[in-house]
């Protein structure tokens, strides 16, 4: 245990590195040999404090791990036990969240969630066994610390042998900087939700679109967009007018650099550490194989562009020739790009590509009644529309239902839920006939002329670990109201919220979510993974974060096996920050078994409240009607 | 101290499966009801001058102000507006009002206000009741709607509304109308029943950055009926345009 003397004369030692002149991370600077410097073993110390970095030339505060920027490299080891001391040097609370890693509720670090935060001039000891191998990263959860440097990545080496192989690597964190304070970001937001956007359509863009589509066509659909109080350019929240785009702490101009020896497989491990930022990755001239999704092998695939959504992970393995290479990381508006360069030497760099044209939202990213459904139906949708039926319309504020445990009566109690559709100042839309997006590129990527990857592509290399069917399903709208900068699930943001999600621990279930606003929101679940529904097989990609397109309707399965309280949230740091966040509470089952795979879950639970008697089922012709019949 | 008595709870926790219930319970609560507050529940200062402007007013220079603000979270706020005219050749106030108001969300583009409104000119000090609306109407006109009922009940109504159009990112022309309704004669405000005065405007600015932008423009008032009776009665024109030139700002 830290004593207090021991404590101190640690933050001095730390005080005087703040002097150094060089801030970048040793895993992140240019020279790194095989692999990227990193921090390794099963002790960490760790601290948090004040700092100035220099983004592109410009000087500003910034809240660093070990005072480097961004923070130290974690290399663990599966199956090992790892403790982390964590100081915090700062004047207020910090916080260390390890995303995506499983690990018992208490040792989450969500402030107030899971514990009560590091106190000023405190440590924090985090200790848990690693059960998991792969590309993770950590941050503060702790007001907006993240936004100004407070996260680092970590890798996880497998116990075994890898399936990946891969002659070197490097890490390649994208993220989002601003030169003014997170706080006054936040509030300007607020104020003014349009206040970064200076990619909106003109009068000009008007008469362009009524010379090709016709003066008719084009006032009828600005029209449309005038009669839901919308605008098509909505695509990020802040832009480029104010972010600077990194790649490991550099900006473009600075240019992080990668080295590789030609005929190398390298293998890039992506992380978007970005607070509000989804980005599109390419590097022209190079194919990625993408073998790992949030830290999860999946089976290769290859592709020229992947839209990776804020916190989320992906794994690539390239294999460059003898030339160098830029990491183009546009921003999904378009606005701005963070760059880098793997190059054989150092010194060399490729072509920087131009942005392309900013995109606008289409109908479906609407999902009106009208139209929408002319669009393909893929594979994924297909299933999941299959599987309507028995959808729980009543997961919210009513948390005590089941606390007798999983019988019939507290099903009942449940069943007696109706449900009501979001609504509420904080809601401006409906998706009115939301589709599964699975299959779809990102926005602003359907037309792009190379590959995309796209989430039913993903096929986890390992069978799921539990292939039960679901046993309940818990419907979630993402809500929202883009004028007054409110964002919520099912209308009601946190600080309205009285009580968890409640799941069943050992409970196998179907977590639906429906986007009815025109943005993207990364959904992040602390504790315990998704299994993506992109089809009715036991190899859906797990991920523990999942960007969900708008109009989207997809599903998620989960085995609620980690007892505690758990953050819910979208991972846009002031979509949460407005309230975009809840806990999911999984209840203690006594006697439970805490592998949770043998509930013997006989009997199905269903909480669809009105036939009562609704299968979990497979019925084609149902899931047809209900597509159609859609939202009302 | 803390740090070690904070320590040993999670060392315990540490090998729980769920450390919620270990940890200070008290501490844990008050962090908890923090944080919750700051995931949708912080409230705001907010402060917008719509116009602040020189009217020429055809030789008669004024200074027009239209200001607002507010306090509040996203659902009740307390809302002031000041709007007001200063002539300068007189070296007078010709209209200066404040509105003080509750201001309650009621729906996902509107705000329902009531409150009080007192005028300092151009007559005698007069305090309203008030009850109004404002907000985002479709194809975003911005709305800002209220029935005014005096201390001697009297009842009038005002409607104001604007429109964005953008010609680049920055240059941004907004028309704007305002209509002042009586609902009977007033005659100590030289008022007719009817539609009053009418207001058209339209300005020309330049958002050097969105909070802040100087503008141009050109505005047309009107009496209109009785009222501008008792305008040209008093010897004035009943109408007049304006070159306007002014900044609008936001904070």
């Amino acid at each position: 245990m830290l004593t207090r003397r021991a404590f101190l004369n640690q933050s001095a030692a730390l005080g005087a590195g703040a002097l150094a002149p060089m801030l970048i991370a040793p895993w992140a600077r240019a020279a790194a040999g095989a692999g990227p410097a990193a921090l390794s073993g099963a002790h960490f110390d760790l601290s948090v404090s004040r700092a100035r970095v220099v983004v592109e030339g410009r000087e500003s505060g910034a809240v660093l791990v070990n005072q480097v920027f961004p923070g130290p490299l974690l290399r663990w080891r599966e199956g090992d036990d790892v403790m982390i001391n964590v100081a915090n040097l700062l004047d207020e609370d910090t916080s260390i969240h390890w995303h995506g890693v499983l690990l018992p509720a208490g040792m989450d670090g969500v402030p107030g969630v899971s514990f009560p935060g590091i106190r000023p001039h405190e440590t924090f000891r985090y200790r848990f066994p690693v059960k998991q191998a792969g590309t993770y990263w950590y941050h503060s959860h702790s007001g907006l610390q993240e936004q100004i440097g407070h996260y680092g990545p970590i890798i996880i080496d497998p116990r075994n042998a890898d399936p990946v192989a891969f002659d070197r690597e490097h890490v390649v964190m994208l993220g989002d900087w601003t030169y003014d304070s997170p706080e006054k970001l936040f509030r300007k937001l607020k104020k003014s939700s349009e206040a970064f956007n200076y990619q909106k359509r003109t009068l000009g863009d008007f008469f362009s679109d009524a010379g090709d589509a016709g003066l008719g066509a084009a006032f009828a659909e600005r029209a449309m967009w005038g009669d839901m109080r919308m605008a098509p350019t909505d695509i990020a929240d802040v832009t480029g007018a104010v972010y600077a785009y990194l790649i490991n702490g550099r900006g473009p101009g600075d240019n992080w650099t990668g080295l590789f020896a030609p005929g190398e497989r390298v293998r890039l491990r992506i992380i978007n550490a970005s607070a509000m930022t989804i980005f599109n990755l390419r590097i022209p001239g190079l194919a990625m194989r993408v073998v790992q999704a949030d830290g999860l092998n999946v089976e290769p695939v290859e592709t020229d562009e992947i839209q990776i959504g804020v916190a989320e992970t992906y794994d690539v393995i390239v294999e460059p020739a003898d030339r160098a290479y830029t990491v183009f990381a546009e921003t999904i508006d378009r606005s701005g790009f963070a760059r880098g360069t793997l190059s054989p030497r150092e010194g060399m760099t490729a072509d920087v590509p131009e942005l392309r044209e900013r995109p606008v939202l289409t109908m479906r990213d609407m999902a009106m009644r009208h139209g929408a459904h002319g669009a393909s139906m893929s594979a994924a949708s297909m299933n999941e529309e299959m599987n309507h039926g028995a959808m729980d319309h009543s997961a919210m504020g009513h948390g005590d239902n089941g606390h007798g445990g999983m019988d019939h009566g507290s099903m009942q109690i449940a069943a007696a839920q109706t449900h009501d559709h979001p609504s509420g100042v904080g809601v401006d839309m409906l998706a009115e006939a939301p589709t599964n997006r699975l299959a779809d590129r990102g926005v602003g990527l359907e037309n792009v002329s190379h590959r995309v990857l796209t989430y039913a592509q993903l096929i986890s290399l390992d069978e799921n670990p539990d292939q039960r069917p679901p046993g309940r399903k818990i419907e979630l709208h993402l809500t929202g109201n883009m004028a007054r900068y409110m964002w919520s699930f099912d209308g009601v943001k946190f600080s309205d919220v009285d009580a968890p999600i409640l799941f069943h621990e050992g409970e196998r279930l179907r977590l639906t979510l429906v986007n009815d606003t025109m943005m993207n929101h990364p959904i992040h679940l602390h504790g315990m993974f998704f299994d993506v529904v992109t089809g009715d097989h036991v190899k859906k990609p797990r991920k523990h974060t999942i960007t969900v397109k708008p109009g989207d309707r997809l599903s998620l399965d989960v085995t609620a096996d980690a007892p505690g309280e758990w953050a819910f949230h979208c991972h846009l740091l002031y979509h949460m920050a407005a309230g975009m966040m809840q806990t999911v509470k999984v209840h203690a089952m006594a006697g439970m078994d805490h592998g949770g795979h043998d509930m013997g879950h006989s009997h199905r639970i269903d909480e669809s409240g009105e036939t009562g008697a609704e299968e979990t089922g497979h019925d084609a012709h149902k899931a047809h009607d209900m597509s159609h019949e859609g939202r009302h | 101290m803390r740090a070690a008595t904070f320590l040993l709870p999670v060392l315990v926790a540490a090998s729980q499966a769920n450390a919620q219930e270990v940890i200070n319970p008290e501490e844990t609560a008050m962090v908890r009801a923090h944080m919750i507050k700051h995931h949708g529940g912080a409230a705001l200062t907010y402060v917008e001058g719509e116009r602040f402007e020189y009217q020429s007013n055809e030789g008669d220079p004024v200074f027009l102000w239209d200001a607002q603000g507010f306090y509040g979270g996203d659902v009740n706020k307390f809302w002031v507006k000041t709007e007001g005219e200063y002539d300068f050749s007189a070296s007078e106030f010709e209209e200066a009002e404040v509105q003080a108001l509750y201001s309650r969300a009621v729906g996902s583009f509107w705000d329902l206000q009531a409150g009080v409104r007192h005028d300092f000119a151009p007559f005698e000090d007069r305090t309203y009741g008030v009850v109004g609306v404002q907000g985002l109407a479709p194809y975003l006109f911005e709305i800002d709607a209220a029935a005014f009922i005096s201390g001697h009940g009297d009842v009038t109504a005002r409607l104001e509304a604007e429109y964005e159009l953008l010609l680049t990112q920055r240059l941004i022309l907004q028309p704007r109308a305002e209509l002042n309704f009586a609902f009977q004669d007033i005659p100590e405000l030289e008022t007719g029943a009817g539609l009053s005065t009418a207001e058209a405007g339209l300005r020309l600015r330049y958002e050097i950055r969105r909070e802040f932008a100087p503008y141009v423009g050109v505005s047309w008032t009107r009496s209109l009926g009785d009222t501008a009776d008792y305008v040209r009665a008093a010897g004035d024109d009943a109408g007049s345009t304006s070159f306007v030139a002014g900044v609008r700002f936001w904070f």
